[in-house]
C-alpha cells in the first residue's frame, strides 16, 4: 500500500534547530557573534586581526576558525593574544551549526564580548548553513573580480553586511565597482557595505564602529 | 562538496517522516530546489545511493523539481526569469527588483509503502 506524505520542510531544518540553540547560548552569555564568510584569500583572518587591533581592549574578542586542515589561522590569532578555537572540518567545505556547537563548548564566555567565527573559504556552501551567529558577514575582495554577486547569488542574498577588502588594489585591477554594486543591490537591497583595506587600514574604523554599535544593542 | 551534508539531511528528514507514518519503505522523494540555491542534482543522487543503502529509503528515487528564479521589477512591475536577464530588469534596466521565487530548498514530499494495515480487523489500541 502506497501513501503520499507531504513534508514541505526546509532540507536543513535540523541544522537550523541547532543554530537556534547556539544563538540562545550566545545570548544567555552576552556574547555577540558574527559569521565571516569569503572565498579563500579574501582576507578573513586579516580582517579579524585588524578588528582585534582596533577594538582591543575595549571589546574582548574570541575567534573560532574553521579550516579543512591546519591551525595556521588560529595560531596567528593566538600569537596576537586572541582566544582562538580551531575547528578542522575534515574536508567539509563549510561550518555547520553542530561544529560551532562543539566549538562553543570550549569557549569561556565570561572572557569575551565578541566572537568572530571564520568560516571555511568558500562562496557557495557556507551560505546554506546557518550557525546561530547574530550577523552573517561576507568579505569580497577586489582581485576576485566584479562579477561575483552574479555568480554566487546565494551568498550575496543571505548576508547582513558586506566588507569589500583590498581596495588599495583598485588602481591596478580592472574592477567595475558600479557593476559589482548593482549586482549586490539587486540581490540584497540596501546592504550595508564597508570598503576597506586591511593593508593600509583605510575604511576599517567604520567597520569597527559598526561592530561596536551592534555589540551594545 | 556540501552536497554530502545536504544529502544526509534529506535522508534524516525523509526517514523521520516515514517512521512517523509507520512506513516500511520509502519509494520516492521529491525536492524543490530554487535556481538561486546551489545544489548539484547528480551529486546528491550519487551520495543518495551510497548513504541510503541500509535505510528505509534504500532503492528510492529522488525527483528534483527545479524552481526557476523569477523577479519582479519594482519600477515597471513586469516579471522575468533569470534566463531572460542577468538579474537586471530586461525591460527598463532597473536594478530595484524583488526576487519572487528561486530561493527554495525544500523536501516537498515522500511516497512510502506501508504494510496492509490490520487495524480494520483488530480493535484500535486505546
Amino acid at each position: 500500500m502506497k501513501e503520499h506524505i507531504p513534508v514541505v520542510e526546509h532540507i536543513l531544518s535540523a541544522n537550523d534547530r541547532i543554530a537556534a540553540q547556539n544563538r540562545t547560548l550566545l545570548d544567555e552569555n552576552g556574547v555577540f557573534a558574527i559569521n565571516l564568510m569569503a572565498s579563500p584569500g579574501a582576507g578573513k583572518t586579516s580582517l579579524i586581526l585588524k578588528t582585534f587591533e582596533l577594538l582591543h581592549p575595549h571589546v574582548r574578542i574570541g575567534m573560532v576558525d574553521g579550516d579543512l586542515a591546519s591551525s595556521i589561522d588560529a595560531q596567528k590569532a593566538q600569537d596576537k593574544g586572541i582566544t582562538a578555537v580551531q575547528i578542522n572540518t575534515g574536508g567539509n567545505c563549510h561550518l555547520d551549526s553542530v561544529m560551532l556547537q562543539f566549538a562553543l563548548a570550549q569557549i569561556e564566555f565570561s572572557e569575551i564580548d565578541l566572537l568572530l567565527v571564520e568560516n571555511v573559504g568558500n562562496l557557495v556552501c557556507p551560505a546554506n548553513f546557518k550557525l546561530g551567529t547574530h550577523k552573517n558577514i561576507l568579505i569580497a575582495s577586489i582581485p576576485e573580480g566584479d562579477d561575483k554577486p552574479y555568480k554566487y547569488p546565494g551568498m550575496y542574498r543571505g548576508v547582513d553586511a558586506l566588507v569589500i577588502n583590498k581596495i588599495d588594489l583598485l588602481p591596478y585591477i580592472h574592477f567595475n565597482m558600479e557593476y559589482f554594486q548593482t549586482g549586490v543591490e539587486i540581490l540584497n537591497p540596501g546592504l550595508i557595505t564597508f570598503p576597506v583595506s586591511c593593508t593600509t587600514g583605510e575604511g576599517l574604523p567604520a567597520w569597527a564602529n559598526w561592530l561596536q554599535e551592534n555589540i551594545h544593542v | 562538496m556540501h552536497e554530502l551534508a545536504i544529502t544526509q539531511n534529506i535522508l534524516a528528514l525523509a526517514c523521520q517522516y516515514a517512521q512517523e507514518a509507520k512506513a516500511v519503505r520509502i519509494t520516492d522523494i521529491t525536492l524543490l530546489i530554487g535556481e538561486l540555491s546551489s545544489v548539484i542534482d547528480d551529486s546528491v543522487q550519487f551520495y543518495w545511493d551510497m548513504i541510503s543503502a541500509d535505510t528505509l529509503a534504500a532503492g528510492s528515487v529522488l525527483h528534483f523539481e527545479r524552481q526557476p528564479a523569477c523577479m519582479r521589477c519594482d519600477r515597471c512591475s513586469r516579471t522575468y526569469t533569470l534566463a531572460e536577464s542577468e538579474l537586471i530588469c530586461p525591460y527598463c534596466q532597473s536594478v530595484t527588483v524583488t526576487i519572487l521565487r528561486g530561493d527554495e530548498f525544500l523536501l516537498q514530499s515522500i511516497v512510502v509503502e506501508k504494510n496492509a494495515t490490520p487495524s480494520l480487523l483488530e480493535p484500535e489500541a486505546v
